[in-house]
C-alpha cells in the first residue's frame, strides 16, 4: 500500500470540505431542527452507549445475511443450471426478465401481506431483490465459457462431474461474484427501505423512528451514515472475493 | 510400419444462408505409427477444419477418419489437440491442470503429473496460476498436459504462431526433445515451411480452397537438423513453390 495515503488524501479532504460545508450552513441559517456534525457525533455516541445502535446494526445485518444467503443457494444452482441446460433458459428466462426490474420497495404490500410485519418481510424482500442479479449473472458466465476451455475438457473426456467440478463452476465463479456483490448492494439498500415500513428495529426502523419521536435529526443522519459506511464495508468483503488467486485471471485485463 | 491415421475420403462443406463453401474435397492420405506428419497450405485453406476433423470435433460429411483402423467419431484422450490459442485453464494451478486428464483412481496420478512439468522444464512452477507464466511456459504446460495422459496421437494446430520468433524455435527445439523420449504420432499444422522442415518427416502441402493433397515431401534429413543446410533450402524453395511463392535463392 505504498502511496495509499497519498491516493487518498483527494477524497479525504471532499469529505472534510463537505462537512464543513454543512457544519457553516447550519450555524449561519440558525436551523433549530438541523444538527451540525457534532451533534450528530454526540447523538451516535449516544445511541452507542446504551447499546440500541449495536441492536439496529445487528438486525439489519442479520435480515440481509438470511435473505442475501437464501437468495445465494437459490440463484447459483438455478444460474448454473440455466447457463448449462438450454431447455431451462429459454423456458425460465423470460420469467426472470419480467420480475427482474421491479423494483424491490414495489413488493413490500405483497410481503406485508404474506408474512405480516415480523422478520421475513424484510428478509423476504431482500431475497426478492438480491436473487435476480445474481441468477443473471451465473447464467451469463456459464454462456460465457469460451469455447477452447470446453473442447479442452472433451478432449480429455472426463466425467460430467469432473467437467463441473474443475471447468463450469470455477469458470463461472468471477461472473458468480459479480453477481454476489450486485446482489449485497442491492440486499443492503433494501433492508433499510423495508424496515422504514415495519418492525421495530434496524438501521431503517431508527431513521424513520428518530424522525417520528420528536424530530431527532441528529439520529436520522447518523443512521443515514452508519447504513453508509456498512454498505462500504460489505463491498469491501466483496472485494476481498475478487482478489482470490482462483479468480484473478478473469479481473486481471 | 503400419498405419495409424488413414483419411478416406474426407469431404466438409459449410453452409452460410444460401452460400455453399467446400472447405475439404475428397482428402485421402494416411499417417504412419510414428510418424511426424506436417501440413501446410494457404491461409483459410481449410486446415483448422480438417484437423478439427482428424480430431474428432467436427464430423465429416462424407467420408471417415480411421485410428487404428476404426471410425473416429469424437474427441478422446487417444489423441490431444493442442491450438494456437491454447486451452490451460486460467483457473486451475500448472498442477492442478496436469491432473485434470487423469482418472482420479490412478495411484500415481500426483507423482504423474509431477515428472510431467518436470519433463517439460516447468519444476518448480507446479503451484503457479497461467496467468503467472509466460508465454513460453504456458506453451509447456499444456503440451506437459497433453502428454501425461499418454496419448497415441497429437494434433498440433499453429501450436507455437502465437509466440515470438525465438520462443517458437526453442519451443520447437523443446517438442523434439520430448517427442524423443516419448514417440508419438504428430500431425501438426503450420504455416511456416521451415517449422515444417526443422519437425517433420513428412510434409503435405494442401491446395486452396477446397483442400486436396496438392504435393507430399519427404523430409530425409536425421535431427538434429539446420534448416539452413543446402538441402533443407532446396526442399523449402519446392515446397514454397508448391504454395505458389518464388522467390531468389
Amino acid at each position: 500500500m505504498k502511496g495509499g495515503f497519498k491516493q487518498s488524501l483527494p477524497s479525504i479532504l471532499v469529505i472534510a470540505v463537505v462537512v464543513g460545508i454543512w457544519w457553516a450552513v447550519v450555524i449561519a441559517t440558525k436551523s433549530a431542527i438541523f444538527p451540525t456534525p457534532g451533534a450528530v457525533v454526540t447523538g451516535t455516541l449516544e445511541l452507542a452507549r446504551d447499546g440500541t445502535l449495536w441492536e439496529h446494526i445487528g438486525a439489519s445485518l442479520m435480515r440481509v445475511g438470511l435473505g442475501f444467503g437464501l437468495a445465494v443457494a437459490l440463484a447459483i444452482p438455478l444460474g448454473l443450471w440455466m447457463g448449462w441446460v438450454h431447455g431451462a433458459f429459454v423456458t425460465l428466462n423470460p420469467l426472470f426478465q419480467i420480475l427482474r426490474p421491479i423494483s424491490p420497495i414495489a413488493w413490500i404490500p405483497i410481503a406485508i401481506l404474506w408474512f405480516g410485519v415480523g422478520n421475513a418481510s424484510p428478509i423476504f424482500l431482500i431475497f426478492i431483490a438480491s436473487v435476480f442479479p445474481m441468477i443473471v449473472q451465473t447464467t451469463s458466465g456459464v454462456h460465457t465459457i469460451e469455447k477452447r476451455f470446453l473442447r479442452a475438457a472433451e478432449n480429455f473426456g472426463v466425467s460430467r462431474q469432473k467437467l463441473f467440478l474443475k471447468v463450469v463452476f470455477p469458470a463461472t465463479l468471477p461472473q458468480i461474484i459479480v453477481g454476489m456483490r450486485i446482489g449485497l448492494g442491492v440486499a443492503w439498500l433494501v433492508v433499510v427501505a423495508a424496515e422504514m415500513i415495519a418492525l421495530r428495529s434496524g438501521l431503517g426502523y431508527l431513521i424513520i423512528d428518530s424522525r417520528n419521536a420528536g424530530n431527532r435529526y441528529d439520529l436520522v443522519i447518523a443512521g443515514m451514515i452508519i447504513i453508509g459506511l456498512i454498505g462500504l464495508m460489505l463491498d469491501g468483503i466483496m472485494r476481498l472475493l475478487e482478489s482470490m488467486k482462483i479468480v484473478r485471471w478473469r479481473y486481471a485485463h | 510400419m503400419r498405419t495409424k491415421v488413414a483419411i478416406q475420403n474426407v469431404r466438409k462443406t459449410f453452409e452460410k444462408g444460401k452460400e455453399r463453401l467446400e472447405v475439404i474435397s475428397d482428402l485421402n492420405f494416411d499417417v504412419r505409427d510414428g510418424e511426424f506428419v506436417a501440413i501446410v497450405g494457404p491461409s483459410g485453406c481449410g486446415k483448422t477444419t480438417l484437423m478439427n476433423i482428424m480430431a474428432g470435433f467436427l464430423a465429416p460429411d462424407s467420408g471417415a477418419v480411421l485410428v487404428d483402423g476404426k471410425p473416429r467419431i469424437k474427441p478422446n484422450s487417444k489423441g490431444i489437440l493442442i491450438t494456437q490459442q491454447g486451452s490451460v485453464f486460467p483457473w486451475l494451478t500448472v498442477k492442478q491442470n496436469l491432473l485434470f486428464g487423469l482418472p482420479d483412481e490412478l495411484p500415481n496420478r500426483e507423482a504423474l503429473a509431477d515428472e510431467y512439468a518436470a519433463l517439460v522444464g516447468l519444476k518448480g512452477f507446479e503451484n503457479n496460476y497461467p496467468h503467472e507464466l509466460s508465454g513460453g511456459m504456458l506453451k509447456r504446460a499444456e503440451i506437459a498436459r497433453a502428454l501425461v495422459v499418454k496419448p497415441e496421437i497429437l494434433y498440433m494446430d499453429e501450436p507455437f504462431s502465437a509466440l515470438d520468433a525465438l520462443m517458437s524455435l526453442r519451443m520447437q527445439n523443446e517438442l523434439l526433445r520430448i517427442l524423443a523420449i516419448e514417440k508419438h504420432t504428430v500431425m501438426l499444422i503450420t504455416h511456416d515451411v521451415e517449422e515444417a522442415i526443422h519437425l517433420a518427416d513428412r510434409i503435405l502441402v494442401l491446395s486452396q480452397r477446397p483442400a486436396r493433397i496438392q504435393a507430399s515431401f519427404d523430409v530425409p534429413f536425421t535431427h538434429p537438423r539446420r534448416v539452413s543446410s543446402p538441402e533443407a533450402q532446396a526442399l523449402r524453395v519446392a515446397i514454397l513453390k508448391e504454395l505458389g511463392v518464388t522467390e531468389a535463392v
